[in-house]
């Protein structure tokens, strides 16, 4: 009994939490539109979202790509299909790897700092007080962070793109060996830009607006004090992270 | 008074959070310019009745009049009209540390259609008013909690709106500056012709500021009169809140979060 119970709870702040996200969607989408529009504000998040990301995502992607060079080399070489490595190297960067890898330092990054500023703000009163002063928080806090994840996102992988497949190269020609101009051939041989790339741009724009939305619902509904603001920041990292999991499934299969 | 000329009414709120009862039927009427003093030992409900009177917490049943319009009948952007009217200070100051005093201040501001120069004159006026006229260029963490409060106090008068909450405007000052709050309270009483609540722990506050003073209590407000009337009363728990003793009808049945006492009329 004891076990239904818990089972029961579980689901039922599953379901909760499920709704605030959609709610928090509608409200986002809503105050979105609507005058009077910051403009500065905006562009204060988009530097926090992107600019200020730019050395962890490059990293991350580099590293990638040159871990990807060395694997997929030292398995095709098995099968004498070393020629493909840039192929491959570029079809799963641009489709998946940079996408979500991105997506995950992003959530990491700013997802946390959202969530602990949002329950700061309302473990304080900060949100009451802003409602109290006729300012809608969803319009004046939630709109410029997520509308800057969701225009952010896309360029930071971009840059993911080039700075993995560079990375590709690298370690494909300096470690490896490999002719460096057929190795770039190769990186474009099947490379298309609507299918490949403009899918993982889709996919990054919608991990954007996971991942801040999620950051921004946990942050919203802070409740407990620091501890809650704690316990709001790991979930909205946790939560945000696997979100990104679960969507990228059903984007891959819808876009394909 | 008639119902027309409450600036503030409620009519049988009722307001649950989990399975603890805070407000259980609780009926008021503040008239235009009067200032109402709400007491009650702490964890009474007394911020959430002030928070339901501006529109911050939704009631589970009842209704909120502000101004005689029915608060949550309103649309969204109805509601934030009625709250135009509204100035509130919050217990620890609730300002926004993202931004300097004098931006915190000047928030009410932002949309009005003052100039910039205007602005400033008058973010600089409110914060005489509160006696910190130098601290417009500091941010909020630099302050002390006091200072955080009055700065607070400073945003919640800017826009010079018709009606005052106060969230405990003195708890934990000291008795200067308790009284310098007092004073800038009557002077906003007397100047704005301002509706003013204020929720106080502090009886000779209460006496100082208030038209009448309202004893909440498990739920309800029991009991409600002038501030004379109201340290004089008979009825116990208004006696041992007057005297601050530990042992009475106010601590008998603190588990169970409704009262027996009898309504005041």
């Amino acid at each position: 009994m004891r076990l239904l119970e818990a089972i029961g709870r579980v689901v039922l702040r599953f379901l909760e939490e499920l709704g605030r996200f959609f709610e928090m969607l509608g409200r986002f989408g809503m105050w979105a539109v609507r005058p009077p529009y910051d403009p500065g504000e905006l562009l204060r998040q988009m530097v926090r979202v992107g600019v200020d990301s730019v050395p962890v995502c490059f990293l991350t992607t580099l590293f990638t790509g040159m871990v990807m060079a060395l694997q997929t080399f030292h398995g095709f070489q098995r099968f004498h299909a070393e020629s493909f490595v840039g192929s491959v190297v570029a079809l799963s960067l641009t489709r998946e790897l940079s996408p979500v890898l991105t997506a995950f330092m992003v959530t990491g990054r700013v997802g946390s700092a959202i969530a602990a500023e949002l329950g700061t703000m309302r473990v304080t009163e900060q949100i009451d007080a802003m409602t109290a002063l006729a300012t809608e928080p969803v319009q004046y806090l939630v709109v410029p962070r997520v509308a800057a994840s969701v225009l952010m996102m896309p360029p930071l992988v971009v840059m993911g793109d080039a700075v993995g497949m560079f990375g590709g190269y690298l370690v494909a020609v300096l470690l490896l060996g490999a002719n460096p101009v057929s190795y770039v051939e190769n990186s474009f041989q099947y490379l298309e830009v609507g299918d490949d790339i403009v899918h993982g741009l889709i996919k990054a724009a919608a991990f954007g607006l996971v991942f801040s939305l999620i950051a921004c619902v946990r942050g919203y509904y802070t409740e407990g004090g620091a501890e809650g603001v704690g316990r709001s920041t790991t979930r909205a990292v946790v939560a945000g992270s696997l979100s990104i999991l679960l969507v990228d499934f059903f984007l891959t299969k819808l876009l394909n | 008074m008639t119902d027309q000329d409450a600036m503030l009414r409620t009519e049988d709120l009722h307001k649950q959070f989990g399975s603890k009862v805070v407000l259980d039927g609780v009926s008021l009427a503040v008239a235009k310019g009067e200032s109402l003093v709400i007491v009650g030992p702490s964890g009474c409900g007394k911020s959430v009745l002030l928070k339901h009177l501006i529109g911050l917490v939704q009631p589970d049943s009842g209704k909120v009049f502000v101004d005689g319009s029915d608060f949550w009948k309103e649309s969204g952007v109805g509601r934030n009209t009625l709250r135009k009217k509204f100035g509130m200070s919050f217990q620890e100051g609730a300002l926004f540390d993202s931004m300097s005093v004098a931006e915190n201040v000047a928030f009410p501001l932002r949309r009005s259609k003052r100039s910039p120069a205007d602005v400033r004159a008058r973010v600089e006026e409110c914060l005489r008013i509160v006696r910190l006229p130098d601290v417009g260029k500091k941010r909020p963490s630099e302050l002390s909690g006091g200072m955080r409060r009055r700065v607070g106090f400073a945003r919640a008068i800017a826009h010079q709106p018709e009606v005052l909450l106060f969230d405990e405007p003195n708890t934990g000052l000291d008795p200067i500056m308790t009284d310098i709050i007092d004073e800038v309270i009557l002077e906003l009483r007397e100047r704005l012709k301002a509706t003013i609540v204020t929720i106080t722990h502090h009886m000779p506050s209460a006496r100082k500021i208030g038209d009448r003073v309202a004893l909440l209590f498990g739920g309800h407000i029991v009991y409600d009169s002038s501030p004379e009337e109201f340290l004089h009363a008979k009825d116990p728990s208004v006696r041992q809140f007057v005297e601050g003793r530990a042992d009475g009808p106010l601590t008998a049945d603190f588990e169970r979060g409704t009262s027996r006492l009898t309504e005041a009329t």
